[in-house]
């Protein structure tokens, strides 16, 4: 099977996708760690070989607190999404019974996606408000006397739009590894005398264990990388690394920035090392 | 329209020798600002002693710089009176800044603040202009020129236009200390800011830039969040409280970034703040909500938080304003027919369509005694004299503004051009003093 010919065939079939992935992942990612590595002043790059971007990064309080921030929304976030993730995704694989309607109720879950991000996010700015609907309606059935004011512009907020816009993302893969789970595994577990809780977590859950990782992939990511979320939700009032880096970038201090891509890069990876200990994607897939 | 009105705003220029005035031009303008206002074409203004040349016609000039006065309508008018075709790009500050620098190539004009201008001209990159040039030279408002709006004004802290505003010689990249026959930007557009209020949410005056602490507004106050204004809106504030003396607000030493910043961190953490702004439109949505009544807002925010029938005022302050200028100047590699027509066109700036244009928005013309000629005699008593308008007041796109009877909030050019108390700069500490608002925003 090995021959020459076969093994020279096979790089052919591989080239575009490598090339794709060398000119836009690895050179780009190439270019951040090296520029990483420059000085800078107010309006210019100085190609140099300098630690001091990452000591900087490394050594001060705002990078730890905003770490913790990220954190916080990352896993505050991933919670939140699991659970709802879950439970939309055991609904329509096991209690919808016709496959039209189950593919009907997927396509509505992903409705809110026809309109963008940024949309999804501000609709909630006036319903949270101080003087918004939430708090409209609060105040007007006289539930409480001041408008209550966390609700927007707060940690709340920003996990609210995060939660709002990234359900879908922990749904879909494991909707979809629900579907592909024998239902005679399910019966037998029935028969053999297992509650519906015990089947969800003894029998569903390990056989959905791909499907959770990926969408923990997906939201973790996400969660991580954002920042105009965390800005418009917070009312810039608390800083995620993205939102860090983003300053950097507005004001022109690249090798900051990518100082710091390249620090949450790695975090990101660590991470994922760990995750993938517990499950061999490519195995479950 | 009479010439007292005309020397109000024009004698002052006039008071020093470099802008001489011309008599009988004067008496020209007064007759084309007779013939009145707005529907006057490129026709009507043959009063002045100017025709422009035809052998510009097609030519391409490259502006960018920033969104205010980047004005696609400037450019068809451009067109239309000059012939000369107007590629605009426009960009925020801090990339005007690096491009200006790092790609000269890339533009004939650039269009930028004089902040800006003081770390692009001395990078070698731009030429400067011979005034000798310009024929309307000697419109431009003193305070571009010398400094002084009047005889007796005192010049603000900060990165002051005519501390920036001419060099030595042709060759020169050294800033002149009093005018030459070479500036480095032609003054196009400027303004006075400072804090907007919500006047039906908020029921004291508000005086002074400390107001905005007062522990009666907790968490319904903003400031803006880009660094290099809001470390300047932040040391009004810190100024006003009395917590710290200022050698210069607009080049601070690191221990008065130092103080600033834990005054600001301080008051975030007591819950003063209810967000920080960092575009336009959030400006005007927090105001608009009533989520803030008291913040750091831009004039044409205030005008939109009105437009939607809510009232905002933009408070004049016991410590004056924050102000910022922006003018447009020519590249390095600009010569032969596009120099000519770059001259060209910045004489037309000066001419007062544009100025009148930038009026109706709420700035100020660089060049107000010719744009009053484009401007009726309401817009300009509302606009520049501080008078109560005797009829609407509509947009340059000519939606309603204010309506009859309203007043400009401040009052008067002089008035608030003449108490400006810091300009737009930028730090010798920059890069100290971003890090340091970024952990203010952190914490």
């Amino acid at each position: 099977m090995n021959t020459p010919v076969r093994t020279f065939r096979s790089y052919w079939q591989v080239a575009p996708l490598s090339l794709v992935l060398l000119c836009f992942l690895v050179f780009p990612i190439l270019t951040i760690v090296i520029v990483s590595f420059w000085d800078f002043n107010a309006y210019q790059l100085l190609p140099d070989f300098t630690f001091d971007n990452y000591a900087f990064s490394l050594t001060s309080d705002v990078t730890l607190k905003a770490y913790l921030n990220t954190f916080f929304y990352a896993i505050a976030t991933w919670l939140i999404t699991l659970i709802l993730g879950f439970t939309v995704a055991y609904y329509l694989a096991f209690h919808i019974e016709s496959n039209l309607m189950r593919n009907l109720l997927f396509i509505l879950c992903t409705i809110p996606f026809l309109t963008s991000n940024i949309i999804r996010m501000i609709s909630w700015i006036p319903l949270l408000g101080r003087n918004g609907l939430v708090n409209g309606l609060l105040t007007g059935s006289g539930m409480v006397d001041q408008p209550v004011e966390w609700l927007l512009y707060s940690d709340f907020s920003v996990i609210l739009a995060f939660v709002h816009l990234y359900t879908l993302f922990m749904v879909v893969p494991i909707f979809n590894a629900m579907t592909r789970i024998d239902k005679k595994l399910i019966e037998a577990a029935m028969d053999a005398g297992a509650s519906t809780l015990q089947t969800i977590f003894l029998v569903i859950v390990p056989l959905c264990r791909s499907g959770i990782v990926i969408g923990t992939v997906f939201i973790l990511t996400l969660v991580m990388g954002d920042f105009i979320t965390v800005r418009l939700m917070s009312g810039g009032l608390s800083a995620s690394v993205g939102v860090l880096i983003y300053n950097e970038i507005s004001l022109l201090q690249y090798p900051a920035a990518a100082a710091d891509a390249v620090i949450l890069l790695i975090t990101i990876l660590i991470i994922f090392s760990i995750l993938f200990r517990f499950v061999d994607i490519k195995k479950e897939l | 329209m009479s010439q007292d009105d005309l020397t109000h705003t024009s004698k002052a220029p006039s008071s020093d020798s470099t802008s001489p005035e011309n008599p009988s031009r004067r008496t020209l303008i007064k007759a084309a600002g007779a013939a009145s206002g707005l529907a006057l074409g490129s026709g009507a203004i043959t009063g002045f002693p100017m025709v422009w040349s035809q052998n510009i016609k097609n030519v391409t000039l490259r502006q960018f710089g920033t969104g205010v006065s980047n004005i696609n309508a400037i450019a068809e008018k451009a067109k239309e009176d000059l012939g000369i075709n107007l590629q605009l790009t426009a960009l925020d500050s801090d990339a005007v800044a690096q491009r200006a620098v790092t790609q000269p190539k890339s533009y004939d004009i650039a269009d930028i603040e004089y902040w800006i201008g003081k770390k692009v001209f001395p990078a070698g990159v731009m030429q400067p202009l011979d005034v000798s040039r310009l024929k309307n030279f000697d419109k431009i408002s003193s305070l571009f020129v010398t400094g002084k709006l009047t005889e007796d004004s005192t010049i603000a802290q900060g990165t002051a236009p005519h501390t920036v505003g001419f060099v030595e010689s042709k060759e020169s990249t050294k800033f002149a200390t009093e005018p030459t026959n070479w500036m480095t930007l032609i003054p196009t557009i400027y303004n006075a800011d400072t804090l907007g209020i919500r006047p039906d949410l908020i029921d004291r005056p508000i005086k002074n830039w400390k107001d905005i602490m007062d522990p009666a507004f907790k968490g319904k106050t903003s400031i803006l969040n880009i660094p290099s204004i809001g470390i300047m809106d932040a040391a009004m504030i810190c100024e006003s409280m009395g917590e710290i003396q200022y050698a210069d607000k607009g080049n601070m030493t690191r221990e008065e970034i130092d103080k600033t910043i834990d005054i600001l961190k301080e008051a975030k953490k007591a819950g003063q703040f209810r967000a920080f702004w960092k575009s336009f439109d959030e400006s005007v949505n927090l105001m608009a909500s009533g989520e803030v009544v008291i913040q750091s807002m831009w004039s044409p925010a205030v005008a939109a938080v009105r437009a939607k029938g809510i009232p905002c005022i933009y408070q004049p302050l016991e410590e004056g304003y924050r102000s910022w200028g922006g003018g447009i100047g020519l590249a390095k590699h600009l010569s032969g027919l596009e120099l000519d027509a770059a001259y060209e066109y910045i004489d037309w700036y000066l001419s007062g369509w544009v100025g009148a244009y930038l009026m109706r928005q709420g700035y100020y013309s660089a060049a107000p005694s010719t744009s009053k000629a484009f401007m009726s005699e309401n817009e300009w008593n509302f606009w520049m004299e501080g008078k109560p308008a005797t009829a609407d007041i509509l947009s340059p796109e000519g939606k309603l503004m204010e309506k009859a009877g309203a007043v400009r909030d401040g009052g008067s050019y002089m008035e608030r051009m003449g108490h400006v108390a810091c300009w737009n700069s930028v730090m010798d500490e920059n890069k100290y003093m971003v890090r340091k608002w970024n952990e203010f925003i952190a914490s």
